[in-house]
């Protein structure tokens, strides 16, 4: 048949196509080996997950195209693919003794790490709204399923179901914008995209699409106001469950996000970035607000992950390359420290099991003062006090905002910060002064040890030595958004996508 | 107004009448089929069968059918009644139009579509409906558990049903059921024809056909020592008369599906000038017959499964085994080069 | 044409009217049938355009087993819908407003409707002219090797729906008892009846 196309180069997609066979070899492992396969097969998983990193970072750094357009690969790409690469076995890795603690370490799991991991790269890598919404519910699907995994615990499964429902409402409103989006501009590539709008503006319809398909990305960011879900998932789905939650899936959304915005709506920014100043304002003040009456631990981190994407999409907001560096740098940093207090938040366990409440903490700094000193620096970081990571990370977004002419917002985002350092130095004052509660049980795993060591340097010396990140920020930043000169290359892509 | 005769009402008037020739022979054909199955039945339990109406008994099917049209129709009282009275007429419509597309010789077809194959899959799979709707709108116990019985054991049994139906298309490069059958004729008579090559998806396909007509021994949604009657237990008259229709109309859908699918539709056994003179419908109905002599014979010899029995053999062996069969197949075809 | 057209509005109507009574039925069962009334109507819609094997993969995929499942699962849910409408009129005036706006801007969007010429020459992959391919056949060429990707990657969605159900329903009952057909298989004679001499009056 004359039509039959070549086969497709699938060097590009090497780490996925890595991902998704190991992930299958590993079930099959698991299901033949039976119940007492866990760990082995989260050691796999962690192993595949290193593999596939150097997969991806082995690509070269320049933009290359397969599958028909649908999947891109660029320097920005490998950037924020290694980032959820390594959220995703930080949680593989935090994950292993707390669900043998609680009797649910079922070789299910990193399974399911595994493929909503795969999701996410596919999302970093979608180049096209069918790959997006592809990538996107592989995500999402997993997510649902790891959200509920302590199925015996009614708080669980009701974080899973409400997860599901609202995403899957999500995924109406993201499908109904890509249906809309395709309707008016007849395609569903980025590249061809951003050549129509460039041709022919902005209609009405490609509008309203572009508000549903950010609205269903805004709820899987969590961002004000799709964020209903999240303090009720992020507290009855397991902690390192949580903690997977609060790291990979975001980073990977935020750069679907700005894959989208910058990819297929690089011409409209003035259309999209009302919107999303507007949610980052919403999220930033939501986020530093409702936390300030917490008393759940999980809860606090829900409100503050969602405060802290008010953050990241500032640097969004501001529409040049110096604001997807800064939202690259944020979402770096935010990763680390992430990992470090949901560490701390592992270590809250009594004998009889898991504690969760703030209150909990009280007494810290007498009964195991070395992990008080590192929950109370990763809690400064957290609320963006200098000279930690934490700081920069947000200093660099409003940097951005300023220098596109956002002041209004950088100024709004810098009282939001100062709010929310309140209910930070909240906790960090339960545990230096509060009447002392009842110590933890047992010594925290090495492995979670060890991550929480890297944690804690990282964003103590972060100071000292930023230039890695920011070389790689700005790399990232540069493929993403091209040139002047470098313009046409969309154009030109689109010409040869079909 | 004569062009509309022409465009519109006399190809209407065409379908009307192949229809209309197509449901006298079906219903002719299975009062035949019921009779034979009895007799059959009768035979390997050294009975007689029925043999009083009618020279040896063969007008026992009409007589049954009298005693179901003037018998009176009973509706439970806390029946769904529109539900209750619309599932055997689904049963009955959906078993008959399937027909639609089956060619009992080269060219004999109502509506020859290009999607044939893909037809009868989902007329057949429709086929479900009407026993669930019966045995909820019945609001009785044993009706409802025959229904949900039933749904689980059409579903199951339908996914190994259209994979081997995809290894067969792929063989033959079509949907068209006038297509596969000609795709058959390779000169070798009855040797060409799918049953060899495909033999164990033939077997999995004639055992299937058993399970997702509900006959026995997968008789499950009506097993009588379990469930009284499954699904029909509230029903009398004629709607129950519609639902055994509708039952044994499938059966014999199925049967012309194995005829068609793997024992070359109209096609004489041997590539032998005389038997080419015989008339294709004449080879199409005794294959038919010859497929439902296996089915009833199954019947009378297999005990009935057990449910978990039935879903273990749907669901974890037919169901790899299909879908293997479909991998052979299509490795075959692409390192031979031999596909169509 | 006149009878493609009368056909198109039977369709179209019965397909909006069943999808109404979805959502107006006061028995799920009922709103379920309607459903399937939809799917077929919708599959008589793809007939008319010349897609039949869309048509067929509808019905096969959505009535033949999805809504079978919905069935199946609604006829043994007992809810009591007197009682779920309860708080209808209280969120009555918000659902209005929503459904007031999506109106809206479907009206909006429909009046501003304009697909640039140069548009359709840019859409990825034109469709063959029908009188060439069957439709199963065009969908085919391009389904594995254009669209491949989006192919695995729906693969990939389907099996974690499915390592889901299972994590999450199945359990091990470890008092079931479990039939082994293999070592049923296995028995023989030898293994399985044992001849034991018994003296008359002795009993066993």
């Amino acid at each position: 048949m004359e039509t039959a196309l070549a086969m497709p180069d699938l060097g590009p997609a090497l780490a996925e196509i890595i991902l998704a066979v190991g992930a299958m070899a590993l079930l099959m492992l698991g299901v033949f080996r039976g119940d007492g396969s866990s760990r082995a097969v989260s050691i796999g998983s962690i192993a595949l997950l290193i593999v596939a990193a150097f997969a991806v970072i082995s690509q070269p750094d320049e933009r290359v195209l397969t599958f028909g357009g649908a999947f891109v690969m660029d320097g920005f790409a490998i950037v924020m693919k290694c980032l959820v690469l390594a959220g995703s076995a930080i949680a593989i890795v935090m994950a292993q003794s707390f669900m043998a603690r609680e009797n649910i370490d079922r070789f299910e799991f990193p399974v399911l790490i595994l493929l909503a991991t795969l999701g996410m790269i596919m999302m970093v890598s979608a180049n096209g709204l069918i790959a997006l919404y592809m990538g996107l519910e592989l995500q999402s699907l997993a997510l649902y399923v790891v959200a509920s995994f302590h199925r015996d615990n009614t708080r669980s499964t009701e974080a899973g179901l409400k997860y599901f429902v609202l995403g899957a409402l999500a995924s109406g409103m993201l499908l109904y914008g890509s249906s809309l989006i395709y309707g008016f501009s007849g395609t569903t590539n980025f590249d061809v995209l951003a050549g129509v709008i460039a041709m022919n503006g902005m209609s009405t319809g490609l509008i309203f699409g572009l508000v549903f398909l950010m609205a269903g990305l805004a709820f899987k960011i969590s961002a004000v106001p799709f964020h209903m879900w999240t303090p009720d998932v992020y507290e009855g789905a397991p902690t390192p469950v949580t903690a997977f939650f609060a790291a990979a899936p975001k980073i990977a959304a935020m750069a679907l996000f700005l894959r989208v915005m910058y990819g297929g709506f690089a011409d409209a920014v003035f259309q999209w970035q009302q919107v999303v100043v507007f949610i980052s304002i919403a999220s930033m003040v939501l986020g530093a607000f409702a936390a300030i009456g917490q008393t759940n631990i999980k809860r606090l981190m829900a409100y503050s992950s969602i405060g802290h994407m008010g953050f990241a999409l500032v640097g969004l907001a501001a529409g040049t390359p110096e604001g997807v560096k800064g939202v690259v740098i944020y979402l770096t940093i935010y990763l680390i420290m992430n990992a470090g207090v949901f560490c701390c938040i592992l270590a809250m366990r009594h004998k009889e099991g898991p504690v969760e409440e703030i209150s909990d903490l009280a007494g810290l700094s007498q009964n195991q003062p070395m992990l008080a000193a590192v929950f109370a620096m990763l809690m400064f970081s957290l609320a963006g006090i200098p000279p930690l990571a934490g700081f920069f990370a947000k200093f660099y977004v409003f940097l951005a905002a300023i220098n596109a002419g956002l002041y209004a917002l950088a100024i709004i985002g810098v009282l939001a910060s100062v709010v929310g350092a309140f209910y930070y130095l909240r906790v960090v004052k339960i545990i230096y002064f509060d009447d002392p509660a009842p110590a933890f049980a047992g010594p925290m795993g090495s492995e979670i040890r060890a991550v929480l060591a890297v944690s804690a340097l990282f964003t103590l010396l972060f100071i000292l030595y930023p230039t890695p990140v920011l070389k790689m920020a700005e790399g990232a930043a540069n493929s993403l958004v091209p040139t002047v000169e470098a313009a046409e290359a969309p154009a030109a892509a689109a010409e040869s996508a079909h | 107004m004569a062009e509309l005769w022409t465009t519109y009402g006399f190809p209407l008037f065409i379908i009307v009448g192949q229809s209309l020739g197509v449901l006298v022979g079906l219903l002719l054909f299975t009062a035949y089929i019921l009779y034979a199955d009895r007799k059959i039945f009768a035979a390997v339990q050294m009975r007689r069968g029925p043999n009083v109406v009618g020279p040896w008994g063969l007008l026992q099917s009409f007589a049954d059918l009298t005693k179901f049209l003037f018998k009176e129709a009973i509706i439970p009282s806390s029946a769904n009644k529109g539900i209750y009275l619309l599932a055997p007429v689904i049963t009955a419509t959906l078993a008959l139009s399937a027909w639609a597309v089956i060619p009992f010789d080269d060219g004999w077809v109502v509506a020859d579509i290009n999607v044939g194959l893909l037809y009868v899959l989902a007329f057949s799979s429709l086929g479900v409906y009407g026993i669930i709707m019966g045995g909820w709108a019945s609001n009785s116990k044993y009706p409802f558990m025959g229904a949900l019985r039933s749904a689980a054991q059409m579903v199951s049994y339908e996914v190994s049903l259209g994979f081997i139906v995809v290894c067969v298309l792929m063989t033959a490069g079509s949907m068209n059921l006038s297509d596969i059958v000609r795709a058959q004729d390779t000169g070798a008579g009855m040797f060409g024809w799918y049953w060899l090559i495909h033999f164990p998806a033939f077997v999995i396909f004639f055992i299937s056909a058993i399970a997702e007509t509900n006959r026995p021994p997968f008789d499950l949604p009506e097993a009588e020592s379990e469930l009284v009657a499954g699904y029909a237990t509230e029903y009398s008259s004629t709607p129950f008369l519609l639902f055994f229709l509708g039952e044994f109309v499938a059966i014999n859908l199925m049967a012309a599906m194995v005829t068609i699918l793997f024992l070359g539709g109209w096609l004489p056994p041997f590539d032998w000038g005389p038997l080419h003179a015989v008339p294709g419908i004449i080879w199409f109905v005794l294959k038919v017959c010859f497929v439902f002599f296996l089915f009833a014979m199954v019947r009378a010899y297999v005990p009935r499964y057990r449910y978990d029995q039935l879903m273990r053999l749907g669901w974890k062996v037919f169901l790899p085994l299909s879908l293997g069969w479909v991998v052979v197949t299509a490795g075959v075809l692409v390192a031979f080069d031999l596909a169509p | 044409m006149i009878v493609a057209t009368i056909a198109f509005y039977i369709f179209a109507g019965v397909a909006i009217a069943a999808g109404f009574m979805v959502i107006a039925a006061r028995n799920p069962v009922h709103s379920v049938l309607f459903l399937i009334l939809a799917f077929f109507n919708a599959a008589g819609l793809f007939v008319l355009m010349g897609a039949e094997f869309l048509a067929m993969i509808l019905i096969i995929v959505y009535v033949g087993a999805v809504a079978v499942l919905f069935l199946f699962v609604v006829m043994m849910l007992d809810i009591d819908f007197a009682e779920l409408r309860e708080g209808f009129l209280q969120y009555m005036p918000i659902g209005a407003l929503i459904g007031l706006i999506v109106l809206l801007e479907l009206l909006l969007v429909a009046g501003t409707w304009t697909l640039a010429p140069e548009v359709a020459s840019l859409a990825a992959s034109p469709i063959p002219p029908m009188a060439d391919v069957t439709n199963a056949e065009a969908i085919g060429q391009v389904m594995y090797t254009q669209y491949v990707y989006f192919f695995q990657a729906a693969g990939m969605v389907l099996l974690v729906a499915m390592i889901g159900a299972i994590v999450l329903t199945l359990r091990k009952k470890p008092d079931a008892q479990r039939q082994s057909i293999p070592d049923q298989v296995a028995r023989t004679a030898e293994t399985a009846v044992e001849l034991k001499k018994v003296e008359p009056g002795q009993g066993l």
